[in-house]
């Protein structure tokens, strides 16, 4: 396996919670409690888990956009825990974010030709001055957009195009590590495949690790290498894909994986299904024991007692992180391999160019009016109504960053 | 008239008008336009679309964002905003009485009771000023003429019936004490109080979690079978679709593309659209795949292009394609689609 690029060792966000008058602490919301795992030079690591479990605070941490309550951030063999000033800078470059909505996370005022050429402005060293129009041109090529749109505005580009922007962006500075936060989860489906199609190019190409938050499972499996399950701020299970997903044992990984929906009518009934009861408890008040013993159809005494630890269990073919007691394999369903089938490109395509110039009627006039009724609005509506309770994360990351001197990363 | 609701047939009501469905047809949808009038011009949301809807059946709209879906949904249900929206042509019959041409309280007092809807946003739809249990109770107050204690009584069942946990306890709650899967399911509770012979389910648990959503379809059908009621599930969810409906349509720029049984359409999709869907969703039972995405985007429905809809994104598109629209006709029995080469396409 290639070197570990960046590592979490116990990371642990609290946000103290306020109430009365007086604002006085009156407990905690454990967002993250304790996670560790490696990221490996250009693989992807998947973040699973549902609403309020911290995947979007353990993206934070990792950026240092947030302080951790305790553990540290690892990257290239140096601790970041506590750097500060021009050695936290010289991290936030090699480590960028894109984040969910495409919409609220760009500058509403700014050219699509300043919000990808900011982040070299800031490293005013890794470009030059003059060849800096020239480099974000080859980045919105990179990202497949259109490099004559240089100087459009983020309202005038649909939600896909507004993400290839965000990844445009983010990879500016050609960082090593991209902590992408629901990259496509509001997009509509036939244009996240080209915004997931457009990341796995320009890992290849780049040779970029992802850490790849989403809650949607399949596409999870999709993209990653291995894949990370969160509950209550805590790490579930951890694997490689293939043990995750077809071999999983934790109950609770279990349970996700048979509720989602498989596009394919003649499984109808004949899944493995697991019904959960009741909601996911509150992060300021986990339950004791396993945090999953309130739902968990397996939980015995003993899980409401002592915490499993996240360790390696036997999942009947080898071993892989576990946190349960009881950890055994269960199939879910079955895995098909279908890496030797080739896709049917007589109706839809594979590209990875953006095409919507092609008579969709934006890429023309341009106006906001041609969003209005398009996939873009409504998909953003969408992915604030998924996430309610999100969004504290700053809009824009590499703003926080002032001057950046001397690197020793090369520029492509 | 009944107040045990559990009994109630549709067609009993307390309207007084009693409807029977004819060989079991509900819903007809026939030809249906609806434009909107907005400064910028007019945007032609729903462009010809015709379907019917059985007792016990459930038709799936599948479609992306702006398609048309909750824009037939409020056609039907006689929510839409006019102005802006204009319906210049179409039917919607309900038990073979068309409700675009009743007079307004008469279209009323027949849609309130046997046509109803669960919404996209399940907090913005419930009031946040009243509890739960009261607001459900009031539905029966309103409709049955029931008493106020009989009603909470009723309300509480049906809490109890969506598998609200404690629900006696919480009939005085309001609607943020809730999680957002239980807040879905005391829309439920609401949009199946009456006991209406149709119920449209638009985007039922897009905000929700997968085991959440999970446990409200696997809800949604049982109330279904065990009411026999007409479900038209709105959604752009294939998976979803593949677990729930009978049949399906597919949706493109106001516009159903295809039309036909589930596990038909999903073995052999007719119309390039539908087939780029399939192949552009990521599988959680497969590894290795490849997504074939489609390229661009919907077409701004201000300006549709000529000739196919699909042809400025289809790989298969020739000038006939650029030229004449593809009318909406059967390719083999039981299947429709709107292509000029869908016999092409069915036996790719
Ligand atoms: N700044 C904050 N102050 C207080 N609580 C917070 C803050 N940010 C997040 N939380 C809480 O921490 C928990 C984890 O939130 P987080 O946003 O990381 O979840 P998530 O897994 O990203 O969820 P989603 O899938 O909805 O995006 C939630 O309960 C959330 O309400
Ligand atoms: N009040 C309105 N005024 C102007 N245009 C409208 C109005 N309501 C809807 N539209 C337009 O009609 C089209 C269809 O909208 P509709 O809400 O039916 O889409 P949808 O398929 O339900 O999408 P989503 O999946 O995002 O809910 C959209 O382009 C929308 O912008
Ligand atoms: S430790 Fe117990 S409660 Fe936790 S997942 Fe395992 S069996 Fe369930
Ligand atoms: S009619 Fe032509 S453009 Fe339209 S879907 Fe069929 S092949 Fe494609
Ligand atoms: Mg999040
Ligand atoms: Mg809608």
């Amino acid at each position: 396996m290639p070197e570990v690029i960046l590592s979490a060792q116990d990371l642990v966000k609290h946000y103290p919670i306020r109430s009365g008058v007086l604002r006085r602490v009156a407990g905690q919301v454990k967002a993250v409690d304790g996670v560790s795992f490696d990221l490996h030079k250009g693989e992807t690591l998947g973040i699973v888990g549902e609403s309020g479990c911290g995947k979007s605070t353990l993206g934070r941490l990792l950026m240092r956009l947030e302080e951790p309550t305790s553990g540290k951030v690892i990257f290239g063999g140096e601790d970041w825990s506590g750097a500060s000033g021009r050695k936290l800078r010289q991290m936030r470059r090699n480590i960028q974010i894109v984040f969910q909505d495409p919409y609220t996370s760009l500058n509403p005022r700014m050219t699509v030709g300043d919000i990808v050429g900011e982040p070299l402005e800031i490293h005013s060293d890794v470009v030059p001055k003059g060849g800096r129009r020239k480099r974000v041109q080859e980045l919105l090529d990179l990202v497949g957009l259109n490099p004559e749109h240089i100087n459009r505005y983020p309202h005038q580009f649909s939600g896909g195009q507004r993400q290839r922007i965000g990844i445009a962006r983010g990879i500016a500075l050609n960082p090593s590590v991209l902590v992408c936060d629901e990259p496509v989860s509001a997009l509509d489906v036939s244009v996240q495949a080209q915004v997931v199609n457009l990341m796995e190019k320009l890992q290849d190409e780049l040779g970029l690790a992802y850490v790849f938050i989403a809650h949607d499972l399949s596409v999870v499996r999709h993209i990653s290498d291995r894949v990370g399950v969160m509950y209550l701020g805590r790490m579930a299970e951890l694997g490689e894909e293939d043990e995750v997903y077809s071999r999983p044992t934790h109950p609770y990984t279990q349970a996700l994986l048979s509720a989602v929906p498989v596009p394919d009518p003649t499984l109808r009934g004949k899944r493995d299904q697991i019904v959960l009861q009741g909601d996911v408890p509150s992060p300021a008040n986990p339950p004791s024991g396993c945090r999953f013993h309130t739902r968990c159809w397996k939980a015995q005494e003993v899980c409401t007692i002592d915490e499993p630890e996240l360790e390696m269990r036997p999942d009947g073919v080898g071993a892989h992180l576990s946190r349960c007691h009881f950890a055994e394999p269960r199939l879910i369903l079955e895995t098909v391999d279908v890496s030797d089938v080739e896709p049917d490109t007589r109706f839809a395509g594979t590209e990875v160019q953006d095409m919507s110039d092609l008579g969709s009627g934006l890429g023309a006039a341009g106006g906001g009016e041609d969003l209005g009724s398009s996939a873009a609005d409504a998909g953003v509506e969408r992915s604030s109504a998924l996430h309610p309770d999100t969004d504290q994360a700053p809009q824009d990351t590499t703003r926080l960053v002032d001057e950046q001197p001397g690197d020793d990363r090369p520029t492509r | 008239m009944t107040t045990t609701q559990d009994t109630t047939t549709p067609k009993e009501k307390t309207s007084g008008v009693t409807y029977t469905p004819e060989d079991g047809l509900l819903l007809e949808v026939e030809d249906l336009y609806v434009e909107f009038h907005t400064p910028d011009g007019i945007a032609t949301a729903i462009n010809g679309v015709s379907f019917d809807l059985h007792q016990g059946e459930s038709l799936a709209i599948l479609g992306e964002s702006g398609s048309g879906k909750s824009v037939t949904a409020q056609a039907i249900m006689g929510i839409l905003d006019m102005p802006p929206a204009v319906i210049p042509g179409g039917h919607i019959r309900y038990c073979g009485q068309d409700l675009l041409s009743m007079p307004e309280d008469q279209r009323r007092r027949t849609r309130g009771p046997e046509v109803s809807m669960i919404f996209q946003d399940a907090l913005s739809s419930l009031n946040p000023v009243f509890p739960v249990g009261w607001q459900i109770a009031e539905m029966f107050r309103m409709h049955r003429g029931v008493n106020k204690s009989d009603a909470l009584q009723q309300a509480i069942r049906l809490m109890e019936r969506v598998q609200i946990p404690a629900a006696r306890d919480r009939v005085k709650a309001y609607p943020h004490q809730f999680s957002g899967g239980m807040r879905q399911r005391i829309m439920i509770a609401m949009a199946i109080a009456l006991d209406p012979a149709v119920l449209i389910a638009d985007e039922p648990t897009t905000a929700l979690d997968v085991t959440v959503q999970a446990q409200i379809m696997a809800l949604l059908e049982e109330l279904q079978q065990e009411r026999q009621m007409g479900l038209i599930l709105i959604t752009h969810d294939l998976g979803v679709v593949a677990d729930v409906a009978d049949r399906i349509a597919v949706m493109y720029a106001g516009r159903f593309v295809e039309k036909a049984d589930v596990v038909e359409l999903y073995s052999a999709p007719a119309h390039p659209y539908t087939r780029g869907l399939l192949e552009s969703i990521p599988r959680l039972d497969q590894k290795g795949q490849t997504l074939a995405a489609i390229g661009g985007l919907p077409p701004n429905l201000m300006r549709i292009p000529p000739g196919c809809p699909f042809n400025p994104r289809c790989r298969r598109a020739e000038d006939v394609c650029r030229r004449d629209r593809p009318e909406l006709r059967e390719v083999v029995p039981g299947r429709l689609a709107a292509c000029h080469f869908a016999e092409e396409v069915i036996n790719a």
